[in-house]
């Protein structure tokens, strides 16, 4: 069995949730379809026609309008993996790091300086690289 | 007889990369720092002459789907071609296998309790191209076979630090156990800290990193006290990346590295990128 503690850290992570089997099972519809993205034709299909690609995969009706929102934190509650929705997030033009931004309520530019003020905390661009830290940001 | 292992090389595999070369960013303010961590790892290469590379990385849904995910997966294949993986990018080019190696290394692993599936045909994503883009810029034609050992990183239940090392170790076995001595690098493909998904979406961990970095060479048990779903909190959503370079380093065995080249940046698009070769003494 997985033991408790590490259980409890699938839900218990802020901000975070892991895709174990719940989400897994949850989400296979839509992850499905997300990887038919990997063959052009099907990406010219779903352009075409979303609601009914949809459809053709079996998506929920909440799985459906989330996608119709492009609303990404309501994808992930209805089971998507990130892996896959990159891949639809691709067909709309969004790289992860405007999935980053949706997923934060951040703009992207905002939530490109959040990388880069956490760069500047680790001392990355001050000559300081290389050297040991050994700390742990989280207890664990 | 015994393979001669000439070392570990560990890299980041952020898509994006893959664009900048395309692009021919190298260069750029944004890139350069990243970029920068290449060269001695070339230089290395050329001097170690590695001809077959033992490959851990994560497939990000190209060659398997989460309806039938293999906890540990080692390729039997001829060949191992890259395709679309959804975004319509150029696509990487095809390495060669060595099938007699590989099904030594999956007789030693499964002879050992590792009941790994085996894919005689195998497509590979740019978690696996993309550190042999950089470490290898100007070849027309990979200078190595492949032996590529992909490992669920995306859907829990993932396999533990510690099973991961344990798989390496076993792979180390076979290499020693070989019929020749061929040259081979151990390579581990991914991480460091970053989170793709969810409202923490492009945390970064700069410690754990540096934590990572300096005991893997010479104290690789300090990774494997952590759970992954642990790994997961401390490292982000898809640090658990790590699993790779914990397993690659499982392969170098016991016998004391040297840190030839290390280079840590951030951000590489949501990513904390690292670059490290761990040279067999």
């Amino acid at each position: 069995m997985t033991n408790p503690e590490n259980l409890a850290l699938r839900r218990g992570i802020a901000g975070t949730v892991l895709f174990d089997g719940e989400l897994a099972s949850r989400g296979l519809a839509l992850n499905t379809m997300c990887f038919s993205f990997n063959e052009a034709a099907n990406r010219a299909a779903f352009l075409a026609d979303e609601d009914g690609y949809c459809r053709q995969y079996g998506l929920t009706a909440e799985q459906r309008a989330a996608v119709a929102r492009r609303d990404v934190p309501a994808m992930l509650e209805v089971g998507g993996n990130v892996y896959y929705l990159a891949k639809l997030a691709g067909i709309f033009g969004l790289n992860v790091q405007d999935l980053g931004a949706l997923q934060t309520g951040m703009s992207v530019a905002e939530f490109k300086q959040y990388l880069l003020d956490q760069a500047a905390d680790a001392g990355i661009g001050r000559g300081t690289d290389g050297v040991s830290s050994p700390i742990m940001g989280v207890a664990a | 007889m015994s393979a001669t292992i000439v070392g570990g090389y560990f890299s980041s595999h952020v898509p994006g990369i893959g664009g900048a070369i395309a692009r021919g960013d190298q260069r750029e303010a944004y890139w350069k720092p990243f970029f920068d961590g290449y060269p001695p790892v070339q230089r290395w290469l050329a001097d170690a002459r590695p001809d077959v590379a033992v490959v851990f990385y994560n497939d990000h849904g190209l060659n398997f789907f989460l309806d039938a995910l293999p906890t540990f997966a080692v390729g039997a294949a001829a060949e191992y071609p890259n395709e679309d993986e959804g975004w319509g990018l150029p696509v990487y080019k095809t390495f060669a296998g060595d099938p007699g190696l590989s099904w030594h290394i999956i007789e030693e692993l499964v002879g050992s309790d590792f009941d790994v599936t085996m894919c005689q045909r195998m497509k590979v994503d740019h978690a696996l191209s993309i550190p042999f883009e950089l470490a290898y810029p100007d070849a027309d034609a990979w200078p190595v076979k492949i032996v590529p050992i992909a490992i669920n990183t995306v859907q829990y239940p993932l396999p533990s630090p510690r099973r991961c090392h344990a798989l390496g170790q076993a792979v180390h076995r076979a290499l020693q156990n070989w019929q020749d001595d061929t040259r081979v690098v151990v390579v581990g493909s991914g991480g460091l800290s970053h989170q793709l998904d969810g409202a923490r979406a492009g945390f970064v961990n700069a410690d754990y990193d540096r934590f990572c970095l300096d005991h893997l060479a010479a104290d690789p048990q300090a990774l494997l006290r952590h759970s992954a779903e642990e790994v997961a909190a401390i490292a982000g959503t898809q640090g658990v990346e790590i699993l790779n370079w914990i397993a690659a380093r499982g392969a170098l065995g016991d016998a004391p590295l040297c840190e030839v080249t290390r280079n840590y940046h951030i951000p590489i698009s949501n990513t904390a990128a690292a670059t490290l070769v761990l040279a067999s003494a």
